[in-house]
């Protein structure tokens, strides 16, 4: 109903009540709403305001932040943050190079090639996936990879298990799911015509995913890996347990390394607030913060250039 | 042309392949974790109180979950709810909405370990309550209300235009059309959001390392309904540790001799609850779905 039929209708019915004009549900929900904004405002303000404390402190060594030497308790104190960002983009971009193809081949299986009965299986089994607790992706790290690791590829070098790959391939699984569903979107909002059009002209269905499907779809596809990336860099838990925690720059995939998450996880209940060790933990999740807002920027720039249809 | 042919052959395959390696690998996890927790999983580790060093149970952190479940719930379901009404039925093009829709994805994206150390400073130190089960369900909060918003709006627009049509129609008011007419036509989508967050505020861990804390006060009383005595399990303002919080903490330090076996039996008994949630939102959105198609 318009405004002004409103308008209308309250001037021939009178002035409206009070607690009509004032449209309290309407503020509320609005309120609710807000709440968010309220609170990424004042997470952005906390994080950005503890993170820049070790630059603000004289005496803190905050050059040293920018080096790749981590070593708290030494003396002069050392904060290099290199490692740790270093390490969760390796160990990021090694999940998602595994993940996507699967992942991909995943969603598209869900929308080109599975049965109705096979989709009925593999939709709730990705749903499962998602369910799955990061500390219980962790826990079967522990107990099944990293040992598997250490007993059958010691030869090329996984002493301990505790590794890059580990790390990575814990992650491919927990961002398996992410991907699926997000590609499997993407695939379904390509409208069947296309593919009519494609199938008409004598293809395959092989060549028609090929050369209609995913270049239709790849700002779609896109979004899912970085979806997927987002997860992978953001996973504390489930990282640290099976990662090793070595907190140097990345040697190699069967060497321990440690990521900015995994080492918030660890030494934050080793520190005191003000002292530059806990400032530096801050600093590291304002670099997590500023990664996961720019993936998000990323993602409405790709949503921008996706193709309706 | 055979090589296109062949192509494709393969290309079908690899793809049958795929989905059947993801089958295989999900059974496995569930089949390795309830199986390793096969002799352990008894009434005496589900109920009983931790024991340093021994085996013990994990009654009160499996409490602990339940209870924030419950305190996250109370706060995030009316204000998801409420949110997503604004998104589905109020938003209008402008800079508020944008700003929210931003906020939204960007509490979805930013990881849950630094959301934790939000809490740490909003919820922990800056009300004075300390490492507490509150804080906790306040940092839960913060990245299920969010959530919460969305599936309620994706709910809410489910619902059919006629529908709305026919209740101004009848002279209502826009609160009217919502409150009696969109609202009660999504439920179904509404509670099958609710329990599926469930699932996964139950299984969050890193938020809760900083905020409700890693110790719990055990041999609870649940006759002590004061909720501002610490030692009752009813207070929001105590230390709790939660049953993923558990399992990361067990296996950390790494005491005692039983460690694998309490760490194998929680995984499981985690992985059940959050299996449990997950074929109770489809059941009872099945049976809401029946009632509601059906008045």
């Amino acid at each position: 109903m318009s405004t002004s039929t409103l308008t209308a209708a309250s001037r021939l019915l009178g002035r409206p009540r009070f607690l009509d004009r004032l449209d309290l549900p309407r503020r509320l929900v609005t309120a609710a709403a807000g709440s968010m904004v309220l609170i990424v405002t004042l997470m952005l303000g906390f994080v950005a305001w503890n993170g820049i404390q070790i630059f603000l402190t004289p005496g803190s060594n905050a050059g040293s932040v920018f080096s790749t030497a981590w070593q708290p308790l030494a003396n002069p104190a050392s904060f290099g943050l290199l490692p740790f960002v270093t390490g969760t983009l390796a160990v990021t971009m090694l999940a998602v190079a595994i993940s996507t193809p699967l992942s991909v081949g995943l969603a598209l299986f869900l929308a080109e090639v599975a049965p109705v009965w096979a989709r009925a299986v593999v939709q709730p089994a990705l749903e499962i996936f998602v369910g799955i607790p990061s500390v219980v992706y962790g826990w079967l790290g522990i107990t099944i990879l990293v040992p598997w690791l250490r007993e059958n590829f010691s030869g090329v070098g996984f002493t301990v298990g505790f590794s890059w790959l580990a790390g990575s391939l814990v992650l491919t699984v927990m961002i398996l799911p992410t991907i699926t569903s997000i590609a499997y979107d993407a695939f379904r909002a390509v409208p069947g015509d296309l593919r009519a059009a494609s199938l008409a002209l004598g293809t395959t269905r092989w060549q028609t995913i090929r050369h209609v499907l995913l270049p239709a779809s790849a700002a779609g596809v896109l979004t899912a890996v970085i979806l997927g990336m987002t997860r992978a860099a953001g996973e504390a838990l489930a990282v640290q347990m099976v990662i090793g925690n070595r907190p140097t720059m990345p040697t190699g995939l069967t060497q321990p390394l440690s990521t900015l998450t995994s080492q918030i996880t660890l030494d934050m209940g080793n520190t005191v607030a003000g002292e530059p060790w806990n400032q530096a933990l801050w600093t590291m999740s304002l670099v997590l913060l500023l990664i996961a807002v720019g993936f998000v920027l990323l993602v409405r720039w790709l949503n921008g250039r996706r193709q309706t249809f | 042309m055979r090589r296109v042919l062949v192509a494709d052959r393969v290309a079908t395959a690899t793809l049958w392949a795929i989905a059947l390696a993801a089958l295989l690998l999900l059974a496995a996890m569930i089949v390795h974790l309830v199986w390793a927790a096969v002799g352990t999983l008894s009434a005496s580790f589900v109920l009983g109180d931790p024991e340093f060093l021994g085996l013990g149970g994990v009654g009160p952190v499996l409490w602990n979950s339940f209870y924030m479940l419950f305190l996250t719930a109370l706060i995030t379901v009316p204000a998801g709810i409420a949110a997503g009404i604004y998104m589905a039925e109020y938003a209008a093009e402008g800079r508020l909405t944008s700003a929210i829709r931003f906020a939204q994805e960007a509490i979805s994206s930013i990881p849950s370990i630094v959301v934790g150390l939000f809490g740490l400073v909003a919820f922990v130190n800056l009300t004075g309550w300390g490492f507490s089960a509150l804080a906790g369900s306040l940092a839960l909060s913060v990245f299920n209300l969010p959530l919460m918003a969305r599936l309620t709006e994706q709910a809410l627009r489910a619902v059919p235009a006629d529908e709305r049509y026919a209740s101004l129609a009848l002279g209502s008011t826009k609160w009217q059309m919502i409150r009696h007419v969109v609202v009660p036509l999504a439920i179904p989508g509404i509670v099958t959001g609710i329990i599926l967050t469930a699932g996964r505020i139950f299984g969050e861990a890193a938020a809760l390392l900083f905020t409700a804390g890693l110790t719990t006060p055990s041999n609870y009383h649940f006759e002590n309904l004061n909720v501002l005595d610490p030692k009752s399990p009813w207070s929001p303002f105590r230390p709790a540790t939660t049953l993923a919080v558990y399992i990361w903490k067990v296996q950390s330090e790494g005491l005692g001799s039983s460690v694998k076996q309490i760490a194998d039996g929680a995984s499981a008994l985690l992985l059940l609850c959050v299996l449990g949630f997950n074929v109770g939102a489809r059941m009872i959105s099945r049976v809401l779905v029946y009632r509601i198609t059906r008045a």
